[in-house]
């Protein structure tokens, strides 16, 4: 068992001191009798570039400024200091909301959003200005994954401060929730980190005792899995050191679920320390197919059109990806997760599993 | 050959046969003509001679019939009266008029009237009764028919009363068959558009059911009236030229000249006989026939004659025309222009436009268009006169504008000899003369109206502005206080002031 340092809530102070900076800049520039501005990188697709160092999508040095001398500014200027001072609120008081949430609270404040993509991309903003998530100051998505395995952890929020959990307590799993997310690990046996896109297999892997036969702590991902579980996959990576291996449906969706996870997105590249740059593609790969004489699919014309771009891609460049990208064209065929009960429920735990993490961590 | 072949009829079996030709060909269209003539004849009768006129006309079911279609039709003015031994030919003989001679009014020949008494009097076999005075000590009664095959006038029946109020002043009440249902929205529009072009007289209409239509007078200044005037040559033709050498004192042509035709003066006689190839000592009743055709197109060809004076034209002018518009459309602007005079074949005339937008103007899938002759609105058949014809002609984007909108043009034509189209007199041919005018004109008044709505427009903008800013700064200072943990808001007035003068980005 490791003991593990906290950081959850010197992560929590770092965000509150951002966005107190940044209504003090405003302020001043008020005081002065300036309309206030702001300088922030740009997030249009002409100044987002893949870097090979940081093997994610990063934000160019282009700059945009937003001046409340520019009526096409001001709206969405209001927004984004009402938003700063929402969040604010809500991470000093340690309460969440969701981005619904957020879009109907604006309301109680004179303040008014179109839509809730309007509300969404405000807060995008704020997350590009502190260069940090929402996450970080408490906003969540409404969807949530799930976490199964030997890991206690420590509740920071209001009620539960202080209060321990081992992720073993539930047998469907703890949902990745604010909650969790801003939870200090404390302790753990586990030497890996399984992700799971489908929740079948997350359960199957429960109940064939996967987490102690293989030392895993398992992770539900929910098809495309939400920034908060990518965040937590990270964390799991980064500071219990643990490596991380996923597995997918054997189709061009399936590798982008494992990719995003390990590189991130376009739509992120404002953010840095969402990605686990060392986490493993572990299956199922078009190879497997063959190998393991899957039951398969034929490749639909959306498919074959996904895998052209993924060929070029520049986060598909390694051996691993490019290899499995053609042998897909190749065979045209594709499979699910699933396809292993073809030889028996535990098949894939038994023969599979223990094969693959072999091969990867040779 | 059988004699009745030739047979001469008269002017008023003439019109019984053909009855459209005066509007009244079937029982919708005759009780608006009607209405129309009588009333017109009433307009001619006051503002010309400089009284205010007020015009009272009432249309109800005969009494003792029960049929909807059988009504009388009364209409009263306070003109200047018919002196009695005028009044049985002045009614009831066609071709006899006060009206021939050249200056602008609104009828013509008198045949309007004549008419609308033929046709009560064909339609109802019953006669008609004119009350009249000039403002002598009599009033005088007549109740007259119409001998329509010997066109003459029959009196039935003659009253005197005393008038002590030396009252002056016309009533004509006739009984006539007409559908007033069907023509009843005719006849409002048309009421009103009269109100609009005469917005000082006082015109009161009660109709059959009792509803009351008032349009008030709203200016005490009529417009200046026409003065008689001689003939262009430029506009005569040879059996006018015929009746003048009838009655002529004149012997030479040189004086014959000066002394008939419209801006004729010595030298330009001079050089006119000299063109047309005549001796000037002739001596114009002994020409020949032949040679009368010679002068009078000698008359056409010839360039050097003056422009027709407009003093026998009597346009509104641009003050009268723009409160007939506010009276009756409240508008929120209005534009008018008086272009200048023009004559087409030596008969001069004054188009008058104006343009009105928002208010009580009324907005149709189409533009709205006001036509009107002589201060007479033309509310039939829109869609052939010229004017209509430039309206659909014209980009309305150019000044901001599109169909749909609530605008309505108005055009108004003055002129001794208005080009109709038709007998009908419905509608303005389209004589190149007088539509350049008429475009120009609603160039001149939509380029005032573009301006106004641009100008608007930049105004709602500015306001929107500056609303942007006095919502949302406050907003930010609010909370960038806050987040700031200051207590005190920064003083943003300053800047509030400062976004005022910003220039729009």
């Amino acid at each position: 068992m490791r003991k593990i340092s906290f950081s959850a809530r010197e992560k929590r102070k770092e965000v509150l001191a951002k966005l107190e900076k940044f209504g003090l800049e405003l302020y001043e520039q008020l005081e002065k009798g300036m309309f206030p501005s702001i300088t922030m990188p740009s997030r249009s697709t002409d100044n987002i570039y893949y870097s090979p160092e940081l093997r994610q999508y990063v934000l160019g040095d282009k700059k945009v400024r937003r001046s409340a001398s520019n009526i096409r500014h001001l709206r969405p200027f209001a927004q984004l200091v009402w938003m700063a001072f929402f969040t604010h609120e809500l991470t000093q008081n340690q309460k969440t909301s969701t981005l619904r949430d957020v879009f109907y609270s604006a309301q109680a404040y004179d303040i008014s959003f179109q839509d809730q993509d309007e509300s969404d991309n405000i807060i995008t903003d704020l997350e590009t200005i502190l260069g940090c998530t929402r996450e970080d100051f408490n906003v969540f998505p409404e969807e949530s994954s799930a976490v199964f395995g030997d890991l206690t952890i420590e509740y920071t929020i209001p009620n539960y401060e202080g209060k321990r959990l081992n992720l073993t307590s539930h047998p469907d799993g703890v949902m990745i929730g604010p909650a969790l997310t801003s939870a200090e690990f404390i302790e753990t046996s586990a030497d890996k980190v399984i992700a799971i896109e489908k929740g079948g297999l997350f359960t199957r892997f429960i109940e064939e005792r996967v987490h102690e036969r293989f030392n895993a702590i398992l992770v539900f991902l929910r098809g495309q899995a939400p920034r908060s579980t990518r965040y937590f996959i990270r964390r799991l990576n980064q500071e219990l050191g643990l490596p991380v291996y996923i597995f997918t449906d054997a189709d061009p969706w399936g590798m982008h679920i494992a990719m995003v996870i390990i590189s991130g997105s376009a739509n992120a590249a404002h953010i840095r320390e969402l990605t686990t740059p060392d986490a493993k593609w572990a299956g199922v790969w078009a190879s497997d197919i063959i190998n393991y004489k899957l039951p398969s699919d034929k490749l639909e014309d959306i498919d074959i059109k996904r895998l052209h771009e993924l060929m070029r891609d520049p986060r598909y460049k390694e051996e691993l990806w490019q290899r499995e990208i053609n042998v897909f064209m190749k065979i045209q065929k594709k499979c699910e997760l699933e396809a292993f009960s073809r030889y028996g429920l535990t098949h894939v735990v038994d023969k599979y599993l223990p094969q693959r993490l072999k091969e990867l961590e040779d | 050959m059988a004699d009745q072949a030739f047979q001469e009829i008269s002017p008023a079996d003439f019109f019984y046969r053909n009855k459209e030709i005066a509007g009244f060909a079937n029982p919708v269209r005759a009780i608006f003509s009607a209405i129309r003539e009588l009333m017109e004849n009433s307009l001619d009768a006051t503002e010309p001679l400089g009284i205010l006129p007020d015009i009272y006309i009432r249309l109800s079911f005969i009494d003792d019939n029960e049929d909807e279609n059988l009504f009388v039709l009364r209409v009263e003015d306070n003109g200047s009266g018919i002196p009695a031994d005028y009044v049985p030919l002045a009614f009831c003989q066609f071709l006899f008029s006060s009206k021939y001679k050249l200056k602008q009014s609104r009828g013509t020949f008198g045949l309007g009237g004549t008419m609308t008494i033929l046709y009560g009097q064909i339609t109802t076999n019953r006669p008609v009764k004119v009350i009249s005075s000039t403002g002598a000590p009599k009033i005088y009664e007549y109740t007259l028919m119409i001998d329509i095959e010997r066109n003459r006038p029959i009196i039935l029946d003659r009253k005197i009363y005393d008038n002590s109020d030396r009252w002056h002043g016309t009533i004509v009440e006739i009984s006539l068959e007409g559908d007033y249902s069907k023509a009843m929205p005719k006849i409002l529009e048309y009421l009103k558009q009269t109100a609009i072009v005469n917005p000082y007289a006082n015109i009161t209409f009660v109709d059959p059911r009792g509803r009351l239509y008032k349009f008030e007078r709203t200016v005490l200044t009529l417009p200046p009236p026409p003065k008689e005037t001689l003939p262009h040559p430029h506009g005569v033709d040879v059996e006018m030229v015929y009746r003048i050498i009838r009655v002529t004192k004149c012997r030479t042509l040189l004086d014959f000249m000066q002394e008939h035709f419209h801006r004729v003066g010595k030298r330009i006689a001079q050089r006119f006989l000299d063109f047309a190839g005549f001796p000037e000592d002739a001596d114009p009743r002994r020409l020949k026939p032949e040679e009368i055709v010679r002068l009078v197109q000698a008359m056409r060809n010839f360039n050097e004659f003056l422009p027709p004076d407009a003093n026998c034209l009597s346009p509104l002018g641009e003050e009268i025309l723009k409160a007939g518009i506010m009276k009756e459309l409240e508008p929120e602007f209005v534009a008018v222009t008086q272009r200048k005079p023009s004559a087409y074949s030596g008969h001069p005339f004054i188009v008058e436009v104006g343009i009105a937008y928002g208010g009580k103007v009324p907005s149709g899938e189409d533009i709205v268009l006001y036509r009107f002759a002589n201060k007479i609105p033309l509310v039939y058949d829109e869609s052939g006169d010229v004017s209509w014809k430039i309206v659909k002609s014209i980009n309305w984007r150019k000044y901001g504008l599109m169909p749909g909108m609530p605008f309505a043009v108005l055009v108004h034509i003055c002129s001794t000899k208005v080009p109709w189209k038709t007998v009908g007199k419905e509608m303005i041919a389209d004589r190149p003369e007088v539509s350049r005018e008429i475009l120009n004109g609603i160039r001149d008044v939509a380029r005032q109206l573009g301006i106004y709505l641009s100008r608007k427009e930049r105004v709602k903008r500015e306001k929107a502005r500056l609303s942007v800013f006095a919502k949302y700064l406050p907003k930010i200072a609010e909370f960038s206080t806050r987040l700031a943990g200051k207590e005190k808001m920064p003083d943003i007035n300053e800047i509030l002031r400062r976004a005022r003068r910003l220039e729009e980005d």
